[in-house]
């Protein structure tokens, strides 16, 4: 039955919801990678350039890349306490929302900080990477910890 | 190419909430314009359009540019939506500027609108959030408050920003939109009030951070024949600089190179920041869209060139890093610049004069052609008569950058995804 919020102007309610079947494509192995608590990222064949999330095709030349494992261990290279969200996040407010810088990679890999104080995560701080054991494949299957 | 000018302009009044029709707010915008121009254009003379809005989640309506430009009485004249996020309406004025031109149109109506009003804030924000990449960026709980705010927090590890000078740039913005009627917020805060206002995403505060908006702008391009005819007591724009520059969709990505430099720059001023640039802490597109549109307009000095910026403050720390973006200052100096008064009515180059985002409030697709409203009312030096209101308190003539004859608009999306710069003069040229 639809709801009536006002008369004049007439607001009605409306539902909406989409379920779909998305495909991961060509960096599918990053995410089958997690599964096996590995961090794939990949490197471009002519530039070296190397990317994580993951790239097929190098985002500064347009070469193939190759795979290879990324270290679990690096850097915050800045962060935020979330105490707002998006309302599918809002129940898990407040979180650390980092990008964290890893040895030997070009980019900086948007995670969460977890297992600690958010007041306590500060730039440069040592963090390594943990996995869920029941995958959801999402890369919310890997998040990072103090070191 | 056709020299391309802006005769007229409209807009709703921004409000958390507009429960009239985006058709109907946009004709309001077109009405307002026309009204400005004392009958001397009429609505058949239009003979193309640009359709700015972003989001088909907000709106719950496909094709929503087919139900506008039929409800504005403009079919079956040519018109195309265009859509480039939080820069939806600079891009909108550039693909206008593209159809007069070229020669296509003599006479093009730019309008936009977005109607965010229909979902509560946290569905806005996901919605918005969706903006970002959907497989690494928005499932770990990303959304763009919390991208900003990695980028404030960055900004001032690299710089030693102050969230003292954050907070400083939306008080100065809410202070100028007290004095717009069309602004949607009319409130008045102190540094303090602003630091200790609710915790968004450290360390942006409720007030740092625009708000969601139901609106609309429009504007009138056309050839110089047409300006002359339409205005011809000369208070027209002339589009005489334009830029465009783009970045990765994931902040993440970007890289860590050599500054763009500015048309005149002797690239040696950035070597300290060599191997560090964009990085996280600056937007490498309005670099690139400022070297465009300077380029284009022959500015070689913007502090001695520009009278008023209007700039795309999303947020407090984004508009400070954009005055080091548009060379208004040096990389990481946004800080001191504010210090210096040099973003204030009366400073160096006066940024927001109308309030910006922060204070005027972000429905999308208008907002980058509100700028372009608010920019050609500062060179008419009409901002009195259009922006007072006297129930409201608001004296227009408060937020006129006097003499104002050249001015800037920058349009941003994403986290810098796509920027644009555009420039505007009087007919008689710039400098101050």
């Amino acid at each position: 039955m639809t709801h009536v919020y006002n008369v004049k102007p007439l607001q009605v309610g409306r539902h909406y919801e989409i379920d779909s079947i998305h495909s991961y494509g060509e960096v599918s192995d990053f995410f089958l990678g997690l599964q096996q608590r590995k961090i794939m990222a990949t490197r471009c064949t002519k530039c070296g350039a190397t990317w994580l999330p993951p790239r097929r095709d190098c985002g500064k030349c347009g070469a193939k890349t190759d795979w290879f494992e990324a270290p679990q261990e690096g850097t915050v290279h800045t962060f935020s306490v979330l105490h707002f969200a998006a309302e599918a996040f809002l129940k898990e407010i407040p979180f650390v929302l980092a990008y964290v810088a890893l040895p030997g990679i070009d980019t900086v890999f948007i995670t969460r900080i977890k297992e600690c104080r958010p007041e306590d995560v500060y730039i440069g701080m040592p963090v390594r990477a943990r996995f869920r054991r029941l995958v959801d494949w999402t890369p919310n299957d890997v998040w990072f910890v103090p070191a | 190419m056709r020299q391309v000018c802006i005769v007229s302009g409209g807009m709703t009044k921004f409000a958390k909430a507009n429960l009239n029709t985006q058709e109907s707010m946009c004709k309001d915008a077109l009405d307002y314009a026309l009204h400005d121009l004392d009958g001397r254009l009429e609505l058949k003379q239009i003979d193309s359009s640009i359709c700015s809005y972003f989001s088909d989640h907000f709106e719950s309506q496909l094709l929503f540019d087919s139900l506008t430009q039929d409800y504005l009485a403009l079919c079956p004249k040519p018109s195309m939506r265009i859509e480039g996020g939080g820069a939806t309406g600079g891009l909108g004025i550039r693909a206008g500027y593209m159809n007069v031109a070229s020669g296509l149109s003599d006479l093009c109506l730019v309008y936009g609108f977005e109607k965010m009003s229909e979902v509560n804030t946290a569905k806005g924000n996901e919605f918005i959030a969706l903006a970002s990449d959907t497989d690494f960026d928005y499932p770990v709980g990303g959304y763009y408050s919390g991208y900003y705010a990695t980028m404030a927090m960055r900004h001032m590890h690299e710089f030693g920003t102050t969230l003292e000078q954050f907070a400083e740039i939306a008080v100065k913005n809410y202070e100028n939109a007290f004095h717009n009627r069309w602004a949607q917020k009319h409130e008045r805060w102190t540094a303090e009030g602003v630091l200790k206002a609710k915790l968004i995403s450290t360390p942006l505060t409720l007030p740092m951070v625009c708000v969601m908006s139901d609106g609309a702008a429009c504007l009138v391009l056309c050839t110089e024949e047409w300006a002359k005819k339409l205005r011809p007591d000369r208070k027209y724009a002339v589009l005489t600089g334009l830029g465009c520059g783009t970045d990765t969709m994931r902040l993440g990505d970007r890289p860590h190179g050599d500054v763009i430099p500015l048309p005149g720059e002797n690239p040696t001023k950035y070597a300290h920041l060599k191997g560090r640039w964009p990085g996280l802490h600056s937007f490498r597109g309005a670099r690139e869209a400022a070297r465009q549109a300077y380029l284009m307009a022959g500015i070689t000095d913007p502090l001695r060139q520009l009278d008023f910026a209007e700039v795309h403050d999303a947020y407090a720390s984004s508009e400070l890093q954009t005055y080091e973006d548009l060379g208004l200052c040096m990389y990481g100096d946004g800080g001191k610049w504010v210090e210096q008064k040099g973003p204030y009515i009366g400073g160096q180059v006066p940024v927001n004069p109308s309030g910006g985002l922060i204070a005027c409030g972000h429905p999308v697709g208008a907002t980058g052609i509100m700028q372009g409203v608010f920019a050609l009312w500062q060179l008419q030096n009409t901002t009195a008569d259009h922006c007072s209101d006297t129930n409201l308190g608001s004296d227009g003539s408060k937020i006129q950058v006097e003499g104002a004859r050249r001015g800037l608009i920058h349009s941003h999306a994403g986290t810098g995804t796509y920027i644009t710069v555009n420039i505007l003069e009087t007919p008689d040229g710039g400098a101050k």
